[in-house]
């Protein structure tokens, strides 16, 4: 990193990160490609807007759920979701408090899929249940029912474990944006952009007695997010292993939830940011090696869900458990094993292309491999409950299931949803965390003399 | 705004005549700022600050900032939101509504982590964002050193330092001084506006907040006062539900087209051809009561066959259901009898004789009905013995009367000679 200082003057260089930034949400008009990306969106959007409509007007039959597998797609697209917003907290709490200056460059707009993946997460389970205008039964309150929570409930920890992740990461996220928006407040032309940044930005003015509590504050965050993450796919996952169903009730569910969910979360994090600093220019910031390290990590998670799978397998073999054995025979040689050789691929096979160093480097590549596992984390959460579902202890209650096409419209709406919200926020709100990127540089320690 | 002010230490700000608020200085790095900071601090300031578009490292000693209290505020928050949610779930759980799940106890730590984790978390992680705030007395949109456009660079890549005109030791030809000697690039004054009145929160504004604070309120009142009180309008069905079906109530007209459930409209279905309704299905008064108007019926009626097959029947029926306590000659000595006399049981009464006066004058009617409801204490056999049967008892206690009484007469002729 020292390469880029020598011969500039530290002013130059923190305002050049100002201006790189700065750029993205100034210039008059974004890229044709933000265009382009952006009506595909809206138009997926749309779909989502329209399959909620139908579903709310006809009811849950919409869907291809059945009585033996009553979770189908919808909670399939729950835990995806849930998973891809995992990657966002590790890089902006675990990498912080491990002092990783990389995540400087990425963790803002890491933060924001985050809080945007837990949106599309939290739609699924609401509109499964049926009537969503009730939703609020879910929090405990007073009323002439007189009913409380059942709180030993798995699906009532998830209410609890989501609503807190996505409070925690939208408070998170805003406390780290806050110096930046003043940044923009500060250089706004417009007093449009004057007053909105300005009430943002909260009136921050960069003064030491503020950012001490600041430091402090965001520390504690970091603190208390860390823990929240490995907590709350490890609460999806209890979702399944608390009941009692073959495939399902597992101790393994745990680890091999939260080590899929960073995997798919990495995956998502690349898929972004590879085309984001193309097209905005900001190789300069979210470097080579950057994209590298996040490679690497995908690989790691990789192989530890890799090694999940196989763990799986060995222990419903050695439990000597016929059911269990089942169980996972019929998802590799079942009626649905299709789904489960495309898992397999995806997620165990492909990523073993980031060994290789041309696939760590070639954007076009690690985008390939990327979407491949975003396709099969998604196949890993059908597999999981489609066979599990469709094959429940008595083979008189066993069934088959067929998606409709609102099946597929909302999942696609969903991700509408979520890029259209992804593309107004690197419109709109400073991609990259400045002031602590800033602070990473070797400008910015004392010792530091002028260039 | 003024731009003229970029040499040194101009006579008035940017604001132009208004109070001094204080001095600003510009350093060029994060090294200078902190000799210049310790230097201000030397000094003896207290109501002065440094501004820095980055938190700069070794600041916080080198101005004297005491750690802040956040911790404390978050730590306290973590363990309120622990207890609360503890009894949170123990109240409505264990106490308000003990809530049995698959024979578990209804309040256990164990079952109960996962809430009891998220809630320490929730509450912590809010008090730490909201702790942040209050404790920098944020939101605070309007400050004196944003007249300064030098100090647009201090969220850019400007280092600054203010020192408040309010310091008791305040001096501006001094502090100036001290500030450009620590290595100031830049020291310029900052005013108020001289209008008073702008420092503070516009009224308009003010007045903009309250009010919206208050109409937001109103939706609130009108709910709270529909939950407490009766209207003579139908409730608002925002979401209908099952509120609404399509559905036929009684003695209702209701067509529904081209369907072909009810052609005739008529809600209320006729019964099916043959239906008998509930209650009218044993209407023959003398066959199944033994009754001819109002009085017992003498004779037997039209279902009977008088034969010889229906008096076998009767006979076979009689010494099965009647036999026991009447004996099978009617006199009333039966086995249960004989066995009474034989256990001296005090209870026991003789059955009557059929042959006594009282019973062969009773009319067939009143024979069936004694069967079928019992009289005195003997029980009902309807429950035993079916009607056609109970006829055919009938017929047979009528012959065996006759035979106790019969005359030389009743005997078949070619069977008289037998007799003595």
């Amino acid at each position: 990193m020292s390469s880029a200082s020598e011969a500039k003057h530290p002013a130059q260089e923190f305002n050049q990160i100002t201006e790189t930034v700065a750029d993205v949400i100034e210039r008059p008009k974004p890229p044709k490609a933000w265009y382009v990306a952006f009506g595909i969106a809206l138009a997926m959007l749309g779909l989502l807007a329209v399959s909620v409509y139908h579903l709310l007007t006809t009811g849950v039959g919409v869907w291809g759920n059945n009585n033996a597998i009553a979770w189908a797609w919808p909670i399939t697209n729950f835990v995806f979701w849930v998973g891809i917003g995992h990657a966002g907290t590790l890089i902006s709490a675990i990498l912080f408090l491990m002092r990783q200056s990389w995540r400087t460059s990425i963790n803002r707009s890491a933060e924001a899929m985050t809080i945007f993946a837990v949106m599309c997460a939290g739609l699924f389970p609401i509109l499964h249940t049926g009537r969503p205008w009730m939703a609020y039964w879910m929090i405990p309150h007073p009323n002439e029912m007189l009913m409380w929570p059942q709180f030993r409930s798995p699906l009532m920890w998830d209410v609890f474990a989501v609503t807190t992740y996505a409070t925690v990461s939208m408070l998170f996220w805003y406390l780290g944006m806050v110096p930046d928006l003043a940044t923009v407040r500060d250089r706004a032309k417009s007093k449009v952009r004057q007053i909105v940044y300005g009430i943002l930005a909260l009136g921050w003015n960069g003064s030491a007695r503020q950012w001490h509590r600041y430091e402090r504050g965001y520390l504690l965050l970091a603190a208390l997010a860390t823990p929240l993450v490995l907590s709350v796919h490890s609460v999806v996952s209890f979702d399944f292993a608390v009941s009692k169903i073959p495939g399902w009730h597992t101790t393994i569910f745990p680890p091999y939830f939260v080590a899929g969910a960073i995997f798919s979360g990495f995956a998502m994090v690349l898929t972004l940011m590879v085309p984001a600093r193309w097209l905005f220019g900001l190789k300069d910031i979210i470097k080579e090696s950057h994209i590298d390290v996040m490679c690497k990590i995908t690989l790691a998670t990789g192989l530890m869900v890799g090694f999940s799978y196989g763990a799986e397998i060995f222990i419903a073999w050695y439990s000597g458990n016929l059911f269990e054995q089942y169980a996972f025979l019929n998802r590799a040689v079942g009626p649905m094993a299709w789904g489960f050789w495309i898992m397999v691929t995806c997620n165990v096979l492909l990523p073993n292309l980031f060994w290789f160093k041309k696939f760590r480097t070639n954007p076009f590549l690690i985008v390939g491999v990327c979407l491949f596992v975003n396709v099969g984390m998604w196949f890993e959460r059908f597999v999981i409950i489609m066979t599990s579902l469709s094959r429940p202890w008595i083979p008189a209650a066993w069934a088959d299931f067929t998606p409709t096409f609102w099946d597929a419209a909302t999942l696609i709406g969903s991700f509408g949803l979520f890029f259209t919200l992804f593309l107004l926020f690197i419109r709109f709100a400073p991609m990259v965390a400045m002031a602590e990127y800033k602070a990473t540089l070797p400008a910015a320690h004392a010792g530091h003399q002028k260039g | 705004m003024t731009t003229e002010n970029q040499s040194d230490i101009p006579e008035t700000g940017p604001g132009g005549e208004g109070p001094l608020h204080g001095v600003l200085a510009e350093y060029e790095t994060p090294g200078e700022l902190i000799e210049a900071a310790k230097a201000v601090r030397d000094a003896g300031y207290t109501k002065w600050d440094c501004h820095s578009p980055f938190p700069v490292h070794g600041l916080d000693p080198a101005m004297g900032i005491r750690p802040t209290v956040l911790p404390l505020l978050v730590f306290a928050a973590g363990i309120a939101g622990l207890g609360g949610s503890i009894l949170l779930v123990w109240w409505m759980n264990a106490h308000n509504w003990p809530w049995i799940v698959a024979g578990m106890p209804a309040f256990s730590l164990p079952a109960n982590i996962p809430i009891l984790f998220e809630s320490t978390i929730l509450l912590a992680g809010i008090t730490a964002f909201f702790g942040v705030w209050a404790l920098n007395r944020l939101p605070k949109l309007w400050n004196p050193l944003f007249k300064s456009d030098r100090f647009l660079k201090a969220t850019d890549n400007g280092f600054f330092i203010s020192i408040e005109a309010a310091d008791p030791q305040f001096e501006r030809d001094k502090a100036e001084t001290l500030l450009k000697d620590a290595g100031a690039t830049a020291v310029e004054a900052i005013h108020l506006d001289p209008d008073p009145t702008r420092w503070q929160i516009p009224r308009p504004i003010l007045a903009f907040i309250v009010i919206t604070a208050i109409l937001g309120l109103v939706p609130f009142a009108f709910i709270a006062k529909a939950r407490v009180t009766h209207g003579d309008q139908p409730r608002i069905h925002v979401f209908p539900d099952m509120d609404f079906q399509v559905k036929a109530d009684t003695q209702q007209r209701l067509v529904i087209d081209d369907s072909p459930v009810f052609r005739d409209g008529q809600v209320t279905r006729p019964p099916v051809e043959g239906t008998v309704p509930r209650g009218q299905l044993r209407q023959d008064d003398h066959f199944y009561r033994g009754l001819e108007g109002d009085e017992w019926a003498t004779t037997f009626p039209a279902q009977l066959d008088i034969d010889t097959s229906t008096m076998d029947r009767g006979h076979e029926q009689y010494n099965v259901y009647c036999a026991p306590c009447h004996g099978e000659d009617g006199l009333g000595g039966g086995p249960i009898h004989e066995r009474a006399l034989e256990i001296q049981s005090p209870e026991w009464l003789m059955p009557t004789s059929i042959h006594d006066q009282n019973v062969t004058r009773q009319p067939h009617g009143q024979l069936y009905n004694t069967i079928s409801h019992g009289i005195r204490t003997m029980p009902g056999y309807r429950a035993q013995i079916d009607e056609e049967d109970r006829w055919a008892i009938v017929l047979y206690l009528r012959a065996l009367q006759r035979s106790q009484k019969a005359l030389p007469d009743d005997v078949p002729p070619e069977e008289r000679a037998q007799i003595r």
